[in-house]
């Protein structure tokens, strides 16, 4: 136990001295984790009463979930969404975030602005506000209508990813590569996307996650056989407890753990021009 | 390349401002074919911003640019088939050596024969043969300056811009790869525009120097005429070091406070004038009454012993300092000592009268 | 010389205004989406929040904000436990991203991802996690009881207790992410000074690190806060019924009531309410910077 007396910081306090400090991260680090990892165990529970440590050990729940049709219908709807807002957002953030870098217009802040408005304005005047205009016409309940929604929503943080990639990225390989004889555009395929395409893909995980998860414009907007996963989970966990949700919560739980060391894992690998 | 198949660039009222700030004033310049020009000037001066609008990547908002007898200045830059390397090389670091070389040819659609052929005579032309396997970060400074070069000239373009290629690099390899540079010149040919801010490098490799401040030329010439025979005081002291001192011409002669001197050639314009002293063509005289050489009176301010050489410093009888190189091996003067320094009569120079006002 | 027939000067100027352009339109698509996505149809509803039954101007809904005394119920709870949430968000993530920051940059990166997991994990799981450890045969009461820390099962959801937990859980990674990025930019050297200069560990931290890491706490506390105004799904969910929060009474306005005036005129008072904070702060954070020297 001497390392509790070694110096910690600069100022020489103690290990031992703020031993509470490490208690508390400690404790707030495992409040953090629980809930998204006690979803595992429950849903190879065998009760109907959301028992842990499970008492019994089956498959049940899984069953249950992959042998509804509509929770299957649910998923396909939100794996459907959640592709195309991928290809939507990323397509037009990053157009958009390499258009107002390269241009430097003067009014590229307000452009940027209008951008990033889905962050700023609560969700839920988004929500309704979609849900009146789509009644009006006549693209709720439709892939189409949720596509655009989510992608609404998910350009911001790919163009906020990309932007900042782009800044870290030197232009002067562009302007080599046009003064070698590429135009703008192959001198972006060529130079600039290969590198930047970590962050592309950071990106495009980040939108498909966003969409995959969106619950709130989800709740107005898809319906009837167009319900998507959130939706359907959300009504289920107003009404009545089902288990099934442990499943479908472990299975999202391990997607987005996936799709988050992919891009995570990508991320550090953007190559850095020296 | 035969030199003949270089290009002349020709450059007529080239002008740019951002908003007040005018940053080239209706400049015109001539490139000779196959020549080698250097734009010299201080930070701010306009000539990476000349080059970058010969290369397309600026826009003037005036002005004309001729490359032989194509009128460019609205061409996109990846059009202009100018050869570029860069301050900071810009090498691809997704690419190796050989792709980075390569890009060029591929970008034109040569064959991938002749494309590997290619690459490699311009790896041995900046002597760097079979590198062509390495990645960019497993390269030192001068290696991958010479890279960049080789990807600029492997399409054989007519043109060749450089802007401050050399400034990342130290000392010794510097001045290495400034006599690299111009030889390989030499050997291509083709018509080369060289910006730089350090006027060592610009009268090492040059063959005309063309200076500027403030988004104006201020003399263009060759090294020596420039270092010799400066247009203006900006040139005069921008390029190596100079004292300037008042003399009085009359009918009679010159004279400096009363001291009279004699001139390389006789003025037409009577009356004061600028002469301009190199301190390097002063030397400390033995005797104060030499013949067939200009006698200036002097009192030590310094004298510094710096191994190959004594540093003194003196001021003259009208209060100016100026540096004076002793030999080491003659004896040190000291400091308020009374000496006479030399100036012989063809390495005096006046300054042209100014034409022109702010 | 000024802008009369320069050379080519026209063609110039046509081609500088052709390049940015094109430049220009790369972004058209993104804007047009969000512009008929968002902008449209939240301009619609500060529209519609402004016409009563009959179609004309009105001010009605937000008189009736000012009487109904649901109203004024949803907002002032929605108040409290945005500011309870923020509060404690804050006691809990600022230890937290202090000890991170404190950490070598490997072992800080894998903490990091019990932060980064959560963040990304789907709002509903997490809730529904919740649900689960809260209530009266959860986890949380049966382990309680067993080591003898309370008698009989506690009431952890289905109230505000499981709406705060709920909703404290889902926006620390929010306050930790803003904190800790600042707290890692700050130079070590200025607590080298502090201790050099005399500075005990404790009023090193509290007159060096802690004002140079106020930019990030102010951040993260507004993204909590700002968020917590708008919720809507952990309130949904924890609170039972028994929490309407603005965005659960903007929900019920439109699915009970199909009441569009009431819900777009509390939507659009939420917006005004965010975009004014918003503001106030980012004046208050360009004057901390301001006041703290020009920044760490």
């Amino acid at each position: 136990m001497s390392w509790l007396r070694q110096p910690a910081t600069e100022t020489q306090i103690t290990h031992g001295g703020r031993l509470w400090l490490y208690i508390l991260a400690g404790l707030v680090l495992l409040f953090l984790m629980l809930p998204s990892i006690i979803v595992i165990p429950m849903s190879f529970s065998e009760s109907q009463y959301l028992e842990f440590p499970p008492r019994e050990w089956s498959l049940r729940w899984y069953r249950n979930y992959f042998n509804s049709t509509a929770w299957m219908q649910a998923t396909e709807t939100s794996f459907k969404a959640a592709i195309l807002t991928m290809i939507v957002a990323t397509l037009f953030g990053t157009m958009a975030a390499y258009g107002l870098h390269a241009a430097r217009l003067g009014f590229a802040g307000l452009i940027l602005g209008i951008l990033l408005a889905p962050i700023i304005v609560p969700v839920i005047l988004v929500g309704i506000g979609v849900f009146y205009v789509y009644v009006k016409i006549k693209l709720v309940n439709s892939i189409t209508g949720l596509v655009l929604a989510h992608s609404m929503l998910a350009i911001p943080i790919v163009t906020m990813v990309v932007s900042s990639a782009l800044k870290s990225f030197d232009m002067n390989q562009e302007r080599v590569a046009r003064s070698l004889g590429a135009s703008r555009l192959r001198a972006f395929f060529f130079v600039t996307l290969p590198q930047i395409r970590f962050s592309v893909i950071s990106g495009a995980v980040l939108a498909f996650l966003t969409s995959f998860d969106e619950v709130i414009v989800s709740l107005f907007v898809s319906g009837g056989s167009n319900s998507t996963l959130t939706r359907n989970m959300f009504n289920a966990l107003r009404d009545q407890i089902d288990p099934t949700i442990a499943a479908m919560s472990t299975l999202v739980v391990i997607l987005t753990s996936i799709l988050l060391a992919i891009s995570q894992f990508l991320g550090k690998n953007d190559s850095r021009s020296d | 390349m035969a030199r003949d198949a270089a290009l002349p660039i020709a450059v007529r009222q080239l002008t740019k401002s951002y908003g007040t700030l005018r940053v080239l004033d209706a400049v015109d310049l001539d490139v000779q074919r196959g020549e080698f020009l250097t734009l010299l000037g201080p930070s701010g001066s306009g000539k990476t911003t000349l080059l970058m609008m010969l290369a397309g990547f600026v826009r003037p908002d005036c002005g004309s640019i001729r490359f032989g007898e194509r009128e460019v200045i609205r061409l996109a830059p990846h059009k202009r088939d100018v050869g570029m390397v860069f301050q900071n090389y810009a090498l691809f670091p997704h690419m190796d050596v050989a792709a980075n070389i390569a890009f060029p040819l591929k970008l034109r659609g040569i064959g991938k024969a002749e494309t590997k052929q290619r690459v490699e005579q311009a790896l041995e032309l900046v002597k760097l043969g079979g590198y062509g396997a390495r990645r960019i970060y497993q390269l030192s400074g001068g290696q991958r300056q010479r890279i960049a070069l080789a990807r600029a000239i492997v399409f054989e373009p007519r043109i060749l811009l450089m802007d401050e290629p050399l400034s990342a690099l130290d000392k010794q390899l510097r001045e290495h790869m400034q006599i690299e540079l111009r030889q390989l010149h030499e050997r291509l040919g083709m018509t080369t525009v060289y910006v730089t801010h350090d006027q060592r490098e610009a009268l090492t490799m040059s063959d005309r120097i063309a200076v500027i401040d403030l988004g104006r030329i201020r003399q263009i010439d060759t090294p020596k005429a420039i270092y010799e025979r400066p247009a203006n005081r900006f040139v005069a002291e921008f390029i190596g070091e100079s004292t300037f001192i008042t003399v009085d011409v009359d009918a009679v002669g010159c004279s400096f406070n009363g001291v009279p001197l004699t001139l390389a050639s006789q003025p037409s314009r009577k009356g004061s004038h600028q002469l301009m002293i190199r301190p390097e063509r002063l030397t400390i005289l033995e005797h104060a009454a030499t013949a067939g050489i200009n006698v200036l009176p002097a009192t030590v301010t310094a004298a510094i012993y710096q191994g190959d050489s004594v540093l003194v410093q003196a001021s003259l009888s009208d209060g100016k300092i100026v540096s004076v190189r002793a030999s080491a091996s003659a004896r040190v003067p000291l400091v308020r000592e009374e000496i006479y320094l030399g100036l012989k009569a063809a390495d005096t120079y006046l300054l042209p009268v100014e034409e022109r006002a702010a | 010389m000024s802008h009369e027939a320069g050379l080519n000067a026209k063609g110039l100027r046509r081609d500088a205004l052709a390049e940015r352009l094109i430049l220009f339109s790369l972004s058209g698509p993104a804007v047009l989406l969000v512009t008929m996505t968002m902008l449209v149809p939240v301009g619609w509803l500060f529209w519609l929040s402004f016409l009563d039954d009959a179609g004309g101007f009105s001010l009605e809904h937000y008189q009736r904000m000012l009487v109904q005394p649901s109203y004024g119920r949803a907002f002032r709870i929605t108040f409290e436990i945005s500011f309870i949430t923020t509060a404690i968000c804050i006691l809990l993530g600022y230890p937290l991203a202090y000890a991170l920051s404190q950490l070598p940059r490997r072992v800080a990166n894998i903490c990091m991802i019990a932060v980064m997991l959560p963040f990304w994990t789907s709002l509903l799981v997490r809730t529904y996690a919740w649900l689960v450890l809260l209530q009266r045969q959860g986890l949380i009461n049966t382990w309680g009881i067993k080591l003898g820390l309370w008698d009989s099962p506690l009431a952890l959801v289905h109230n505000l207790n499981g709406t705060l937990i709920g909703m404290i859980h889902i926006m620390l990674p929010f306050m930790v992410l803003p904190v800790y990025a600042t707290m890692r930019s700050i130079d070590r050297d200025y607590l080298k000074a502090a201790a050099n200069l005399g500075a005990s560990p404790t009023l090193a931290f509290w007159l060096v690190f802690l004002p140079l890491s106020l930019p990030g706490l102010v951040a993260g506390a507004l993204m909590v806060f700002i968020l917590c105004l708008g919720f809507y799904v952990t309130p949904a969910v924890l609170g039972g019924g028994k929490i309407t929060m603005v965005a659960n009474r903007i929900a019920t306005d439109i699915e009970l009531f199909f009441n569009w005036g009431a819900a777009s005129s509390l939507g659009v008072v939420l917006f005004i309410l965010t975009g004014i904070i918003l503001y106030a702060a980012s004046r208050l954070v360009r004057l901390d910077r301001f006041l703290s020297g020009g920044g760490a």
